[in-house]
């Protein structure tokens, strides 16, 4: 609301500026209704608070003064034209509001104005200075601040002389105004004026509408603020709750997004998902859609993730609009997830309701006033599809964004479950539902080979790296496991038929082995054989080899005889020694070719 | 300022008729009342009645107690039931139906 209104001062500029410093405004102390008009009701101004029988102008009125003599310290006066004092204290005890004690403090007084016709004649002019004069003497007894008209065109059906009467009228306002006090002032709906009396052509500085509208049965009450002058409001229609806390209003739509982005995680619960979701789980704070058919596990999905966040000490509520309390924690129990140890510690709350039960509103009000209470970290809404049945589409679509907003500014971790209907295209979820969420968890029942399987998808996930791959959701007495899923020539098989596949590929891998092994046998043996022949070869080779040297250094020997031989012949002859020479060069030829 | 002004001199203790005016200071209105109010009763009740003046402005805390809104507010407290009449009873005949003389004025005819 503050960045609300300094953007737009900015932007009205100087005119608004000083209109806003000079209106002060006097706090309600009405949840919500201080948000929505930037601090309360005109200071020492009359507010004129209209709308149709039951709509609780009285309540708004009451709620006002009493707040403001036990929460601002300013004492007021209701003046009832219609009920009785005793009548109004036992009305308002159920809100919480203990009148009769706040009148013995002398913070609050009552004074009951009874007009009867019937009694009355009319002989003459007269005035309502009567009326001004008690009005007076109660703001004087408990020094008020504030006052309430409750409501004052009952003097219509008392007293004839309208022209009298309305003129009185803008007198008793004017003269309000001059005391300074801060008046509402209640006026019950006209046919086609605000109000039946046009109550709203006097008291012009602050209008304010209650609604309470009934559609497909449903009941909603809704507060707009049709004018306040001088100052900055909401201009919508905002819905409202009346409970044993007062008045609780949830304004239309959030401050902004300007929530911070966590890079914290948190576990979903399940080993397996969290590595699919880039290793560590959602981000704290973000908002998780989990959706799918029936029966696809949903719920023992966001069961676990309830109970991950209770083992960590973190608190979490769970808003089951299809089963009780009991009845979820005995249907998880059967998986191995006991919660009932969470909720013994009060870390986990239920609320379950039928989502018909109310109109949307009232559960929207109904979750803020729970969380604003218990302050989770993670909030379950299961399934969310339910209770966005009971309004319009838009008006799901609104509510929605306003708790995950509420939610998210918060930074507490929301989990949505959303049932996809049978006929419908699966990754369809109610009104756009998946667009406003960070993860989105798809859940698919797999129909094959005569059975059922689950499959996990994560179809997006806001800021991390996440699997892309399907993985087989199998809910066993220790929880829940994702297994891969079998995906290679027979195609993507799950369930029984991976089984089978995973063993006739098991089977097939071993036979193959087996073959290959004696492949490998029979080629040793084989190669074996082929090195005896090698070395038998090479044997022979050698003893070639060695024959022929042999040989040779037999004629070597056999030639250097014979020149030896010759040499002495020679010698002996007396010979010249021509035939020297070549000897050694023919021996030199013979080595080089032995070499070689 | 006339605090609980006691009425002509003829007013007892014994009248039949007792009547009460609220007032706010001695305004044109209230001093019309009370001037109107005083030659009916002389006309219809002389002796019978007693008229107390009570002005709001010095007592503020007597008008919630008859319910008071308008000024000059007349009630009459006897003879039973009570009645309220409001008004400076510059019109005579209602005042005269409120006060129910109306048959005797009727008498009189």
């Amino acid at each position: 609301m503050r960045v609300r209104n300094s953007v737009d001062k900015a932007r009205i500029g100087k005119k608004k500026t000083i209109s806003d410093g000079a209106l002060v405004k006097s706090p309600t102390g009405i949840r919500g209704f201080d948000e929505m008009t930037g601090g309360g009701l005109p200071r020492g101004r009359p507010t004129l608070v209209c709308g149709g029988p039951g709509c609780g102008k009285t309540l708004f009125a009451l709620e006002f003064l009493v707040r403001g003599a036990t929460e601002y310290g300013e004492p007021g006066v209701f003046v009832s034209f219609e009920e009785r004092p005793e009548d109004l204290a036992v009305n308002v005890a159920s809100l919480g509001f203990d009148l009769a004690a706040l009148v013995k403090e002398k913070k609050l007084l009552v004074d009951h104005v009874h007009v009867q016709r019937s009694e009355i004649e009319e002989t003459g002019d007269y005035d309502l200075d009567g009326l001004f004069i008690r009005i007076g003497h109660a703001i004087d007894t408990v020094g008020a601040r504030r006052i309430v008209l409750d409501t004052i065109e009952s003097l219509f059906s008392g007293l004839s002389n309208e022209g009298i009467l309305r003129a009185e009228l803008r007198r008793l306002f004017g003269w309000l105004k001059d005391k300074g006090v801060t008046a509402v002032i209640t006026g019950e709906r006209g046919d086609r004026a605000l109000t039946r009396q046009g109550l709203e052509e006097y008291v012009s500085d602050c209008v304010i509408l209650l609604d309470n509208r009934v559609v497909n049965d449903i009941s909603t009450r809704r507060l707009r603020i049709v004018k306040y002058r001088g100052s900055k409001h909401t201009t919508n229609e905002c819905p409202f709750l009346i409970d044993d806390g007062g008045f609780s209003i949830t304004p239309m739509s959030s401050v902004g997004l300007t929530n911070e982005a966590s890079e914290e995680r948190v576990t979903t619960g399940i080993d397996r998902l969290d590595r699919m979701l880039g290793g560590s789980g959602y981000f704290r704070g973000s908002s998780v859609l989990t959706s799918g058919g029936a029966g696809t596990g949903k719920s023992t999905l966001a069961a676990t993730f309830a109970a991950s966040t209770c083992r960590r000490g973190e608190r979490c509520v769970y808003f089951a609009f299809e089963e009780s309390e009991s009845q979820i924690l005995r249907n998880v129990r059967s998986i191995g997830i006991d919660l009932a140890p969470c909720v013994a510690h009060g870390l986990l709350r239920f609320r379950n309701s039928r989502p018909t039960f109310c109109g949307l509103e009232m559960h929207l009000a109904a979750m803020h006033k729970m969380v604003e209470e218990f302050e989770p970290s993670a909030v379950i809404v299961d399934p969310v599809t339910n209770i966005l049945q009971v309004g319009d589409a838009r008006e799901a679509a609104t509510m929605l964004i306003r708790l995950l907003d509420f939610l998210k500014l918060r930074g507490i971790t929301s989990m949505f479950t959303s049932l996809t209907a049978g006929g419908s295209a699966v990754e369809a979820t109610e009104v756009g539902v998946s667009s406003m969420m960070d993860t989105w968890i798809l859940l698919r029942n797999l129909e094959a080979d005569g059975e059922r399987n689950r499959g996990l998808y994560v179809l997006k996930s806001r800021g991390m790296a996440h699997s892309n791959q399907v993985r087989e959701f199998v809910m066993t007495n220790q929880g829940i496991q994702l297994i891969d899923v079998y995906t290679g020539s027979g195609g993507v098989l799950m369930g029984s038929a991976r089984v089978n596949q995973e063993a006739f590929e098991a089977a097939e891998e071993t036979r193959r082995r087996a073959a290959i092994d004696e492949r490998e046998r029979v080629m040793r043996r084989k190669h074996a054989a082929l090195e005896g022949q090698i070395a038998a070869i090479r044997a022979e080779i050698d003893e070639d080899r060695s024959s022929l040297e042999l040989d040779r250094n037999v004629e070597l020997s056999r030639r250097d005889r014979g020149d030896a031989l010759r040499g002495e012949l020679a010698r002996r002859k007396n010979a010249d020694s021509a035939t020297q020479n070549p000897q050694p060069r023919s021996r030199k030829k013979n080595g080089q070719e032995l070499r070689g | 300022m006339k605090i609980r002004k006691g009425a002509p001199k003829d007013s007892s203790a014994a009248a039949e008729w007792d009547l009460r005016l609220y007032v706010a200071g001695q305004s044109r209105k209230s001093l019309t009342a009370l001037t109107n109010l005083k030659r009916l009763c002389e006309e219809h009740l002389s002796g019978r009645y007693h008229i107390e003046v009570i002005d709001l402005l010095e007592t503020p805390q007597l008008a919630s107690g008859d319910q008071i809104l308008a000024i000059p507010t007349l009630v009459r407290k006897l003879p039973a039931p009570m009645k309220k009449l409001i008004g400076d009873f510059s019109n005579e005949e209602r005042a005269l139906v409120g006060l129910d003389l109306r048959p005797s004025k009727e008498k009189q005819l």
